[in-house]
């Protein structure tokens, strides 16, 4: 099947890539910095009305009646919707669809949204929430985690077939983990915490619904998986899929939380349908951080045990995971935290026992890392610990205990490229480590740590068996070609990605492309931004519909020239005959040849995944057809008097088998790293005692400005990875991870304290600072 | 994103224009500085004047001039900007220009006044929220409610001053010149705050400050202002601390002023702080001494609260800190002081 084909990793034309590796610009550069990038709140239609909606005050009660009679009279006001409406369930997996666009019967934490106004205004949608009253039975709210563990009453879903709060429970064993423990020369033991931390892209949620008159529905959203949201959406609304189509408009930064299906693409969309006229819903800072969909919090407890070499010979590992309200896509996260520890370092023996618990917050789901940043930073830091009892460098445990590549994991994960000794030696060399870790100044410390990440799973969240991934391509006479694929670029480049494999593969140059992407009138499926898995699938799929054309233009050109197929070159748009340097053609006239010879020029690609995974339940989730590898130095310095830990510098090195676009790479790794930096040190989605989030807004919620990131220097390591598009692997998330522990443990080599737990407040350094003197 | 409620605007071109719009608003009037305050609060609906008297067209609120004894007027619609970076306010008055350049970040110090960072509503965690937030928490008694967040069954708000220039203008013994329906009134700085968060003023919203005035600096006038706040830009203070002192020619200190914000409704003059340190002589072993008293007292006298957002007993372990910073900052011709 082509979607299974492998397109190897060399450039197609003998003479080296043209496209691929270079700094190319992004395709929608420009307009983006001009302005003139359309985003779904940019949409403006005749007749739009304007929705809001009415959302809970309590964190748990029963919504016992609405009534809207008073808001319906208010003039302006066109439609009111409840959640009687709108009875199907939905969830982005479909294991656990427990989500209703409107509360039905209860409401589950403070801003679950009860009920929605559309109206001719903002204004008057707002003033008309104000008139619609509701009923509430309140509950109690269970806001800590170990309290939803220990307390089944009152469940916060209470139609499932547990009748408890526990969301997900996870326990996988692999090799004889107790055992090793008794047999191993040291065995560290610890607790670890990972706080709560939200997206903050800088587009807030927004979507515009328009039903026409013949029956169809439109909705532009921005949403990083439009597949999945078309499929919630004729769900939900019980109409035929092939009457709705879902855009993605330009979107302002994802990072997993525009993943799940949200309540106001029901909310316009139903609306629309009742009034007949388009309806936009734009959420409010305040609101999006209520729709959440963030980095769960996670209480871990490790016990790693390893021999006085170093060698690492098991992890055992009891993961709480906070899930808040709702599932999302929690079934995936419990498992990710497990299953995604198993490189760069190989262990013989791995058990891991989580447990997802529901609460009422606003619900966590997918954020940059999915799942496995927490563990991540837990087992990075207990490495370390191990690293200094066994007084061995930290780099060098590092590498002693690597998993090699094309071998499997522990959990039968099976790797291919693996460039993770690559990143550890660059940031060894970057930072002069040898001669500067643990010999720098009381106060000043250099910390290292490692990761891997999927690019992709072969794990399609709904089971079907057709390609993760399709794209379509279309000549025109003009010299365009045109390139439709479902896949959702949020900011991360893929539709450049795809212009450039496009570019490559026919001899052309990325401006004789086009990409039309996430339409699902248009555009073949693809499942989505979301698990890295885009480069990795859209790439292949890209690559395997365009070379299908190629072989079509060469042999046009060869037959007209009388040559050999393989004296025809394409290079940047120009064909040349090899045999002959005096004949040449341009691209255009190559598509006419070729549509004469074979008609109307088009064709597809496909790509989905090997079979993967280990052979057992679950053992598909966090199967990737490539790992990407990290890892990170940081050098920071405490401030022993105010216990600020100012992050320094940040040396990153990343395998990311091959870089299509270096700039694009190093933007991801860049970014990536500010993201988990400050997560460490500012970042904090704290839900106070009333589970009221207690700054709600950018001035609160305390994301790095440009006066508090450190100076980043991101190395690219290329693996050349043999499945991945042209060797490319994942960007967008790998360099994440080991930013977190790498900065704990440079904490620990400048003042000697080891935080274990998120966020490092300076209050927290400074109790640290204190305990230390206290025990000398 | 949130929206304003509904308000006309009016653009008067002088300071009586601007009074007589404020009396006919009756009550419903507010003066419009830079408003990068006042708009966030009334998309919260913490204010929701219908008449917005926008200031920004009066010439004479504008400008910052010095009269011949040295003495400086600085209008109230400077912005924080041009009173951050004014070099002869730079000298002049050190702590004036270190706070107006530590307030939020670079746009909002051009929007931004210098009569509108005195004229700034206090702040609270349960205060400085939409609508929505203050009504699933239960309102609280500044708006719309009864109750205390911060501190469980008290009757007097604690919201906390947070202005970062007022604290500097406290030490360099400013006046405030209103206008008035007969004319114009100085009161000094010190005389305009009440103990009261719903409102921490003694002067009434509808007054216009038409103008800051400064008298001469003394011919040795060191100062500093110290701000703890979590980034490097954009916060409110967690604490902030302004430090003056005129000397002899020797350095001895003849008179020092202290004063401390975000702790409670008012900024806080630490008096007996400052006697301490009259007497003694920069970089002296009298001047270090005299420091550590004055960290020691400051801690004492300055007891953060949990209104604004932060842990409170590490803004409290954080008022010595800052205070011993900002002074040899001052001492030294530094500063400011933040991100220790």
């Amino acid at each position: 099947m082509a979607a299974r084909d492998q397109h190897g990793v060399d450039a197609p034309w003998d003479q080296g890539f043209r496209v691929v590796g270079k700094e190319n610009r992004k395709v929608d550069g420009l307009a983006k910095a001009t302005g003139e990038a359309i985003y779904t709140d940019d949409i403006q239609l005749p007749g739009m009305l304007h929705a809001k909606m009415l959302r809970s005050p309590h964190a748990h009660a029963r919504v016992l009646s609405v009534n809207t009679s008073k808001a319906e009279a208010l003039s302006g006001v066109m439609a009111i919707l409840v959640g009687a409406e709108l009875p199907i369930r939905y969830g982005v997996i479909p294991w656990t669809p427990d989500e209703h666009a409107l509360a039905v019967d209860k409401v589950r934490f403070i801003g679950d949204e009860v009920a929605a106004v559309a109206a001719v205004d903002e204004d008057t949608a707002l003033e008309a929430l104000n008139l619609i009253e509701v009923e509430y039975e309140v509950l109690p709210a269970i806001l800590e985690p170990e309290q939803a563990l220990t307390t089944p009453e009152p469940a916060i879903h209470e139609d499932r077939k547990r009748q408890d709060n526990i969301s997900k429970h996870v326990e996988l064993a692999f090799g004889d983990v107790d055992q090793q423990a008794q047999d191993a020369d040291i065995v560290v033991e610890e607790d670890y915490c990972f706080h709560s931390t939200t997206h903050t892209a800088i587009e807030p949620h927004c979507a515009v619904a328009q039903a026409n008159s013949d029956g169809r529905l439109t909705l532009w959203s921005s949403t990083q998986i439009t597949h999945y949201v078309h499929r919630a959406l004729a769900r939900v609304l019980e109409l035929d899929p092939a009457r709705i189509r879902v855009i993605q408009p330009c979107l302002g930064g994802g990072f997993g939380g525009k993943s799940d299906p949200f309540s106001l693409e029901f909310v316009v969309a139903k609306l629309a349908l009742k009034t007949g006229r388009p309806v936009k819903m734009l959420w409010t800072r305040e609101e999006v951080f209520y729709a959440h969909r963030g980095r769960h919090a996670m209480q871990m407890h490790y016990r790693t045990s390893a021999k006085k070499d170093g060698t690492i010979t098991g992890v055992d590992a009891k993961i709480l995971i906070d899930g808040g309200s709702y599932s999302s896509f929690g079934l995936v996260t419990t498992y990710y935290s497990g299953q995604l520890l198993t490189g760069p370092y190989t262990f013989p023996s791995y058990r891991f026992d989580s447990t997802r618990v529901f609460t009422n917050k606003p619900p966590c789901g997918p954020k940059r890392g999915h799942g496995s940043v927490q563990p991540r930073f837990a087992f990075e830091v207990q490495l370390d610990e191990i690293a200094h009892r066994l007084r061995i460098d930290p780099i060098e445990i590092r590498r002693k205990n690597f998993v090699g590549e094309h071998t499997h994991t522990v959990n039968g994960q099976r790797i291919t490229s693996n460039g993770f000794l690559q990143c550890l030696d660059a940031v060894e060399e970057a930072t002069d480590w040898k001669n500067c870790y643990g010999k720098m100044p009381f106060g000043q410390g250099l910390g290292v740590a490692g990761s891997m990440y999927i690019s992709g799973t072969n794990y399609p969240v709904y089971p079907n068996k057709m390609p993760q991934a399709g794209v379509q391509l279309k000549l025109d006479r003009s010299g365009l070609v045109t390139v439709f694929t479902g896949g959702n670029d949020i900011g991360q480049g893929s539709n450049s990605m795809v212009a450039y494999l496009v570019a490559e593969e026919l001899g052309l140059l990325p401006q004789h492309i086009r990409v039309v992407a996430a339409d699902t009138d248009l555009c073949p499926v693809d499942l989505g931004a979301y698990s890295s898995r885009v480069t990795f699938m859209v790439g292949n799929a890209a690559i395997d519909g365009a070379r299908k054309l190629r072989k079509q233009l060469v042999s046009a050109v060869a037959e007209h020239w009388q040559v050999d197929a393989k004296d025809v070159r394409f290079i940047e748009g120009t064909v040349v005959d090899l045999s002959d340097a005096s004949r040449s053609m341009s691209h255009v006239e190559a598509f006419h040849l070729a549509e004469e010879m074979f008609d109307t020029l088009g064709s597809t690609g496909a790509y989905n995944t090997p079979t993967l995974g280990g052979d057992y339940r679950g053992g598909t989730i966090g199967a990737s057809p490539a790992y990407s590898f990290t890892a990170h130095a940081a050098e920071v310095e405490v401030h022993t008097e105010t216990g600020r830990i100012e992050v320094k510098k940040i040396w990153v090195a990343h395998d990311c088998g091959r870089a299509l676009n270096p700039i694009i790479v190093r933007g991801q790794m860049e970014g990536s790293t500010y993201m988990g930096a400050a997560e460490v040190v500012l970042e904090n989605h704290f839900l106070n005692r009333f589970g009221l989030h207690a700054g709600p807004s950018l001035l609160d919620y305390r994301i790095p400005t440009s006066m508090d990131v450190p100076e980043i220097e991101a190395h690219i390591v290329e693996s050349i990875d043999p499945e991945g598009p042209f060797g490319a692997k994942e960007a967008g998330e790998g360099p994440l991870h080991s930013a977190i522990p790498a900065i704990a443990n440079a904490v620990f080599d400048a003042v000697g304290i080891r935080l274990r737990h998120l966020p490092f407040s300076p209050a927290k350094v400074l109790a640290a600072l204190h305990a230390q003197k206290e025990l000398v | 994103m949130l929206r304003l409620p509904k308000f006309s605007v009016l653009h008067p071109s002088s300071v009586a224009e601007a009074m007589q719009q404020m009396e006919d608003s009756q009550g419903q009037g507010r003066f419009l500085a830079g408003g990068t305050d006042l708009h966030p609060n009334m998309k919260h609906r913490l204010l929701e004047p219908k008449q917005l008297i926008a200031l920004a067209g009066i010439e004479e609120l504008h400008g910052i001039s010095f009269a011949d004894d040295g003495s400086c007027r600085i209008g109230a619609m400077t912005s924080l900007h041009e009173v951050a970076t004014h070099p002869r306010l730079q000298s002049s008055y050190p702590a004036l220009c270190q706070a107006a350049g530590l307030v939020s970040g670079p746009q909002l110090r051009h929007m931004g006044t210098l009569g509108g960072n005195v004229m700034l509503d206090t702040r609270c965690q349960w205060y400085n929220q939409s609508y929505f937030w203050r009504q699933a928490l239960g309102f609280c008694m500044k708006k719309d409610g009864s109750k205390c967040h911060v501190v469980e069954g008290g009757s007097k708000c604690v919201a906390a001053a947070s202005n970062d220039t007022a604290p500097a203008l406290m030490t360099l013994q400013a006046e405030l010149e209103w206008a008035q329906a007969n004319g114009q009134s100085r009161m000094p700085i010190a005389n305009l705050w009440q103990a009261d968060g719903i409102w921490n003023k003694k002067v009434a919203p509808k007054e216009l400050l038409v103008a800051i005035h400064l008298p001469a600096p003394s011919a040795h006038h060191f100062g500093a202002y110290g701000k703890l706040r979590d980034r490097g830009s954009i916060d409110f203070p967690l604490f902030g601390l302004a430090v003056t002192l005129d000397c002899n020619t020797d350095k001895t200190i003849l008179s020092a002023g202290l004063c401390a914000v975000a702790l409670q409704a008012r900024p806080w003059p630490l008096k007996k702080a400052e006697a301490l340190l009259v007497g003694t002589r920069l970089g002296d072993e009298s001047f270090l001494a005299a420091v550590e008293q004055v960290a020691a007292l400051a801690s004492k006298q300055c007891r953060p609260m949990p209104n604004i957002p932060g842990d409170h007993e590490y803004r409290q372990a954080m008022v010595p800190v800052y205070t011993r910073h900002t002074l040899f900052a001052a001492a030294e011709n530094r500063g400011p002081v933040h991100l220790l």
